[in-house]
Parts: structure tokens; C-alpha cells; sequence
């Protein structure tokens, strides 16, 4: 990680690269939900074009597959004048039994200025880092993080309810194999919201109880009152693997629908990353409802903040090869 | 290590008689902690005691001071992977041969897992040989136990002990199938053979990479319950029971499993275990962001388990020490945490880790000295790990206060995979002779 000390750092945010949201401060939190407020508004006006990033390259390499989260990034990317390459698994030299350090080396070689990156094994983009000299972004990593997502969900809360702290706050679902939600869980609880887990024994992951966190197994119990419903994505190959015997019975207990939303606060919204399986964690008719499901607003509010986390990241390892060099 | 000489004697030049003298005698098995000497003749000891050449050493007798240092027994280390034949780029019996005698080690037991696998007399006989040549450590063979280490079928056992094969075993793979263990049990006992097992119940650590827990859970890696141990021991104590059969227990790790293993040895089983030194000596926050050195299988387990495992080598539930060396390239290292290969070079870490059980006031010297040496040596049979006159003159002299740093980049071993990279160690090993040769010895 970067020194923290470097003065040159105004962001707020005094890192290399972000690799996740374990160990992070809620100041340092904050600043990327500052910065992303900014670009928030920009993106809604006509013309979206900055010169911020011009003559920068950003990289985004997926070795999973993505159709939003790359989109996105590569739209922030365009939007602040960077040149944007995509490199995606099918077509990469990954597959002809390159290993991932291989891979690093080269396109680090290629002198890109930041490198985004999403990998099916938890671990991996850390690992990349460590080989490269550019700026590093985890784009989400196997069962271990997805900083960005959790950025985004938090700014899209903070501007509906105008704060994090006290929020109750219920991440309902496949818990154990999720990214998203241990980010969130760092992210959330690091504010001061009142974070619970809702999920079947089988899909909540051991010693979940030691992040700061309330655990239920009963859907209406953990929605009691809360503020925010986030929902989290199931991935059906896990029923072949007897975490829940059938898609029915998972809907049932664990599904999202206005009976179970009814213990909720009234003016609780309704979150889930994407994409949705209608009918297994979430009923279509919840995840449609404009009044309380705010699914399509994290999607706008994912190109402000990786705009935020792309121009923070891009402006500190400027400052560094600049002290560097005197 | 710029300092590390081999002097293996690989010519057949004929060995006078050589006095060992000044030195701390340590000899676990027969409780002998006095300063003293010891005279090899040939390739046996001769003579040693508190006594010997009390009244100075006979003209005609070449005279080595020892200056002090502990004289005992060549470590014994019964669980090893080579990786000769077939892996020559992770480690070969030569690269073990020096990693070992510079760790204080004359005796090594291997595992069948190499390629092919040690499953036929010929492949008995290669490594023999081979390690004959190289002149450095003694290497005996654990044969399969079941073809191609599959668990589904025996191996030949009886033809493959009278080759040379100490005991049997599948390796890094459990003997998941309890029919085949059982009928492996008998017949082993037929022949008066140990099995011995690696035990983890397959179905359960599956897919998984480190020890299941709370670690596990913030680095987002699948966990191996720590009852994937204890579940695949209790069945096995049962077989045993059943059988009459010897079964010995590698690599224990947990907390339930050595009480599991107390309560089946307090009925009078024929049933032994050894640990390794992570265990003892480490903890799954070792793995820290993805240390891939500190992958293991067994995976290192919670503070609690660590805990357990000294208390088990300190009441001997746990009866020896081995290194369960397990040589990696980078290239099967340097990969994310899942992906990357299991296990860790050991052979130089032996004792400076073994000894801090000595240091740490858990077990005597001599104590300390007896699960690396005497103790493995009887659990599989071998003359080995004891001063005995006319026995092979395999001893080490050591001194156990020394202090240094392991740096994996730095040992002698091929691998640099070890776990205990970065480690402040106090003991080393200072000369190791093999049949009365001085194969290795550290200058200063």
C-alpha cells in the first residue's frame, strides 16, 4: 500500500491500489463517497466527456466472465478521457497455459496506468498486484471482495436515506460464496450500521458472527424493521452441491416477496447487485417496484464511483512517480 | 549457506578408527545426557560413554574435538517426499540427501508418491540405490498400500517389504474406503506391517484450501473442517479394533483427533501418530493475505488446535516428529491461494522447530531429542536414531542455543517452499556423519 503519509495525497484516500474494503477507515470510506457524489451529478448532464485521464491507459482484464461491471468500468474510464482496453479470458493467453503472473508481467510491460481486474479465485488480484507497477483495482476476486460494489451500494444509500451510521441493514442470501456481501459487511459495518445476515445455515459462512455483524435464519425475524433489504445473488449450481435441496423451497423460505418485505420499515428499499434470478432470491414484482427497489440506481451509481476510484487511484500514482523522481 | 561443506565419501576408502571427544552425549533412548566420547571404527561405533578415554585417546586413533557440542543420534525423519524419480525439478535424492545431513537428519523414510510411484520392487530398488550413491542420507521407502494410490485395490505388500519397504501407505491421499482400509489392516498384520495414513475424510476436504473458520471466511477461501481429521481417525480406530492390525496416524493437527488417538492407545491399540513442526510451531493466521508457503495438507489449524498438539507431543499421545517434507517449484507455488500446491520443505527446520519445544519448557532436551530420533526409528522398524556399539555410526553434532534466521532463499533445499520462512530459530546442526563418515559439516 501506499505511505499514508505522502502530503501530495489530497484525496482522502492515500492508496496505490484498492483491493478491498478490510482495513479501510471510515474517513478514508468517505472520501471515495465524497468523490463519487461529484460524478454522480456530472453524468447526469449532457455532455460527459472529462480530459481528466487523457492519455492514460486503463486495462480492464476479466477472467470471468461480466457484462455490467466491466461496462461500467469502461464507461468511467471513457467518460474521464482515458484510453480504455478490454481483455477479456476467451481471447487471452491465459487459456494456452500462461499463468497469472505471466500475464501481469506483460501487460505490465505495456506501461498501462491503472489495471482492473476480476478473477475467479480469491486472492488473485492481490497476487497481480504485487507484480505490477501500476494502479490495481479489484473488480471482484472469487468468494473475497468487490470493494466497488460495496462503494456503490453504500453511495446509493447514503443519498436516499443521507447517512450510513445507525441504518439497519439486512444482506439476505448466499452469504458463504459471496464477494459482495463481505465487502459490504466491512464497508457497513466499518460506518456504523447495524449490519445482519440472513441466510440458511448452509450459505452462511463460519465465524460470520465475528465481523460485527447479527446473524438470522428466519427472513421475517432478520427484516424486522429495517431501512435496507439488500439482496444477494444466488448461484443455482450450489443446490447441485446441497446447500438447498430445490429453487422452490429456497424461494419459499429465503425468497424475497411483499409478505416477507411487510415486517421491513415502510419506506425500506429494496437492493440487489445483479443481475437478479426472478423467482429464486427475489419475486419480479418486489424487484420492479420503483418505490422501493433501487436496483437501477446502483447500476448509475457504479459509473460515478469506479469515475471516483479511477481518478483518486490515477492522481496518487502520478504523485508517486513524481516524488519518485525528484 | 556459504559455510555448509558435504564431504560425502562416495569411494570406498577404508576408515581407520576416529575418537569423538569433548563432546555432551545425548541419547535419548537410553537416557544418557554426560559428557563424554564416542570411538567409530570403520563404519560402526565402537565405544562411547562418559568414561572413554578418560585417561586420553590411544596413539593410532584420529581425534576429533567436539568442543563442547551435543553428540546424538542422526535424526530419524519418517515422513519425506523426494520427488526422484520423476519431479527431479522439485527436489531430487541428492537435493534431499544435502538438505537433509545440513539439517542434523541420516534417515529418511519417503513417501510412494512419486512418478511412477514406488508401487514395484524396481522402484524400491532405484531409490535405494540411488541414495546409496549420492553418499549422503540413508532413504528407506513407504511402498503404496493400495495400486496406483487409488484406494481401491491392494498393492503387493509382502513382495514389496522383503524389497525393502518400511511400511505402506497411499501417501497424501487418505484410505478413504473403509472396506479397503480394513482388508489393508489385515493383511499388512499378516506380514507384521504398518499402515500408515494420512488421515482426512476425502468428502469433506474437498474443494477446500485452508482450515474452515473465520480466517477462512475473510480471505474468501472453502475451508476444510477441521473434523475432516477426527472423523477419518475415530473410523480408522474402529478398524483396528476390528482388524488387530498396526496403523499409524500422520501429520495429527487437531485438537479432537489426539484425544480420539489418547482414548484408542489408553484400550491398548496398536495405534501411533506423528505431527509435523507447523503444527506445533504455527497457526492458520500464518497464511496471513494468501502466503501460499503456508498451504498445507493438513491445512494449519486454530490456536486452539496448536495448543493441543504440544500438549499431545508433551503427555506422548503423540508419539514422534517428522518433517513431512514436501518440496514445490514456484511455478506450482506462485499461483492464488486454491490453486497453488499443498505442503512445505522441511528437512533443514527440523530441528531448530523441534527444538522449540525445548526451549519453550515443554519437553526436556532429551525428551525433545526422542521424537525426532529413537522413537520414529522403532515406530517403523529401523536400526536407527540411538547410540548403540556396533550399530551404524549415524550420529550429528549440534549445538541447540545457536541462533538464526531462516530465509526460504537460503536453504539448501532445491524447494525454497517453507512455512517457516522469516522464523527466528535458535539450534543447528554442526557435522552429521553417516557410517562413520562426516557427510556434512558447518564451518565456524
Amino acid at each position: 500500500m501506499a505511505d499514508s503519509q505522502n502530503p501530495s495525497h489530497t484525496s482522502g484516500f492515500p492508496y496505490r491500489h484498492l483491493l478491498g474494503i478490510e482495513g479501510l477507515s471510515p474517513s478514508e470510506i468517505g472520501a471515495l463517497l465524497d468523490k463519487s457524489e461529484i460524478f454522480v451529478e456530472h453524468n447526469r448532464k449532457m455532455d460527459k466527456k472529462l480530459d481528466t485521464l487523457h492519455g492514460r491507459t486503463i486495462v480492464n482484464l476479466f477472467f470471468e466472465n461480466s457484462t455490467r461491471t466491466l461496462t461500467s468500468f469502461e464507461l468511467a474510464g471513457k467518460r474521464l478521457g482515458a484510453d480504455v482496453i478490454n481483455m477479456a479470458v476467451e481471447t487471452s493467453s491465459v487459456r494456452k497455459g500462461e499463468t497469472l503472473i505471466d500475464t501481469a508481467m506483460t501487460l505490465n510491460a505495456m506501461q498501462p496506468d491503472v489495471l482492473i481486474v476480476r478473477h475467479d479465485q480469491s486472492g488473485a488480484v492481490k497476487l497481480l498486484a504485487e507484480k505490477v507497477d501500476c494502479a490495481v483495482i479489484n473488480a471482484g476476486d472469487g468468494q473475497h471482495e468487490h470493494p466497488t460494489q460495496a462503494i456503490l451500494d453504500a453511495l446509493t444509500i447514503r443519498r436516499r436515506k443521507g447517512r450510513l451510521e445507525g441504518l439497519r441493514i439486512a444482506l439476505c442470501g448466499d452469504v458463504a460464496h459471496s464477494r459482495v456481501a463481505r465487502s459490504n459487511i466491512h464497508l457497513l459495518v466499518t460506518m456504523g450500521a447495524e449490519v445482519r445476515v440472513v441466510a440458511p445455515l448452509t450459505l452462511l459462512p463460519t465465524g460470520i458472527e465475528n465481523f460485527g455483524v447479527e446473524v438470522f435464519t428466519d427472513m421475517k425475524a432478520g427484516l424486522k424493521d429495517c431501512d435496507i433489504v439488500m439482496m444477494l445473488r444466488l448461484q443455482l449450481e450450489r443446490m447441485e452441491s446441497n446447500f438447498f435441496p430445490s429453487v422452490r423451497e429456497y424461494f419459499h423460505f429465503y425468497g424475497l416477496d411483499y409478505d416477507k418485505l411487510s415486517v421491513a420499515k415502510p419506506d425500506a428499499l429494496i437492493m440487489h447487485p445483479g443481475p437478479t434470478n426472478r423467482g429464486v432470491e427475489i419475486d419480479s414484482l418486489v424487484a420492479d417496484d420503483f418505490s422501493r427497489s433501487v436496483i437501477r440506481e446502483q447500476v448509475e451509481m457504479g459509473v460515478a464511483v469506479r469515475m471516483a476510484v479511477l481518478e483518486i487511484l490515477s492522481a496518487n500514482l502520478h504523485s508517486e512517480k513524481r516524488l519518485r523522481n525528484l | 549457506m556459504d559455510d555448509a561443506v558435504w564431504t560425502a565419501a562416495k569411494t570406498g576408502e577404508p576408515l581407520g578408527r576416529v575418537a569423538y571427544v569433548n563432546a555432551r552425549l545425548l541419547d535419548p533412548a537410553s537416557g544418557l545426557d554426560a559428557k563424554g566420547a564416542v570411538l567409530t571404527e570403520g563404519e560402526s561405533i565402537a565405544d562411547f560413554g562418559a568414561d572413554l578415554f578418560k585417561g586420553g585417546v590411544p596413539s593410532g586413533i584420529e581425534t576429533i574435538d567436539c568442543q563442547g557440542l551435543c553428540l546424538a543420534p542422526g535424526l530419524v525423519d519418517i515422513r519425506v517426499q523426494i520427488r526422484e524419480p520423476g519431479e527431479e525439478h522439485k527436489g531430487t535424492i541428492e537435493s534431499a540427501g544435502m538438505s537433509a545431513t545440513a539439517g542434523g537428519i541420516t534417515t529418511m523414510i519417503c513417501l510412494p508418491n512419486t512418478k511412477p510411484i514406488i508401487a514395484d520392487m524396481s522402484v524400491v530398488e532405484f531409490v535405494a540405490r540411488r541414495a546409496r550413491l549420492s553418499g549422503l542420507a540413508k532413504i528407506y521407502p513407504y511402498a503404496a498400500a493400495t495400486k496406483n494410490l487409488e484406494g481401491k485395490e491392494l498393492a503387493e505388500m509382502g513382495i514389496l517389504a522383503e524389497a525393502g519397504a518400511v511400511a505402506f501407505t497411499d501417501g497424501e491421499r487418505a484410505i478413504a474406503d473403509a472396506q479397503v482400509m480394513r482388508r489393508a489392516l489385515i493383511y499388512a498384520k499378516n506380514f507384521g506391517l504398518t499402515i500408515v495414513q494420512h488421515p482426512e475424510e476425502p468428502s469433506l476436504s474437498r474443494g477446500g484450501g485452508m482450515n474452515a473458520g473465520e480466517v477462512a471466511t475473510r480471505l474468501g477461501l472453502s475451508g476444510i473442517p477441521a473434523a475432516a481429521e477426527v472423523i477419518m481417525i475415530e473410523r480408522d480406530i474402529r478398524l483396528v479394533e476390528m482388524t488387530g492390525g498396526r496403523l499409524h496416524f500422520a501429520h495429527v493437527s487437531t485438537a479432537a483427533a489426539i484425544e480420539a488417538i489418547a482414548k484408542a492407545k489408553a484400550r491398548g491399540l496398536a495405534i501411533t501418530c506423528d505431527t509435523a513442526p507447523p503444527y506445533f510451531a504455527l497457526n492458520e493466521n500464518s497464511i496471513g493475505e494468501y502466503r501460499t508457503f503456508a498451504k498445507l495438507s493438513p491445512p494449519l489449524r486454530s490456536e486452539k488446535d496448536r495448543v493441543a498438539v504440544v500438549q499431545g507431543l508433551k503427555d506422548g499421545t503423540i508419539d514422534a516428529v517428522a518433517s513431512d517434507h514436501a518440496p514445490h517449484d514456484e511455478d506450482s507455488k506462485r499461483l492464488p491461494f486454491m490453486q497453488a500446491a499443498a505442503g512445505g520443505v522441511g528437512l533443514e527446520t527440523l530441528l531448530p522447530i523441534a527444538l522449540e519445544l525445548f526451549h519453550n519448557g515443554h519437553l526436556s532436551l532429551l525428551q525433545t531429542l526422542a521424537k525426532i530420533t529413537d522413537v520414529p526409528a522403532r515406530l517403523m522398524g529401523l536400526r536407527a536414531g540411538r547410540l548403540e556399539k556396533g550399530a551404524p555410526a549415524d550420529f550429528m553434532l549440534f549445538d541447540p542455543d545457536y541462533a538464526w534466521q531462516v530465509i526460504a532463499d537460503d536453504l539448501i533445499s532445491k524447494a525454497k517452499n517453507s512455512p517457516f520462512d522469516g522464523r527466528l530459530v535458535q539450534g543447528i546442526a554442526r557435522q552429521t556423519v553417516i557410517d562413520g563418515r562426516t557427510v556434512f559439516r558447518r564451518k565456524g
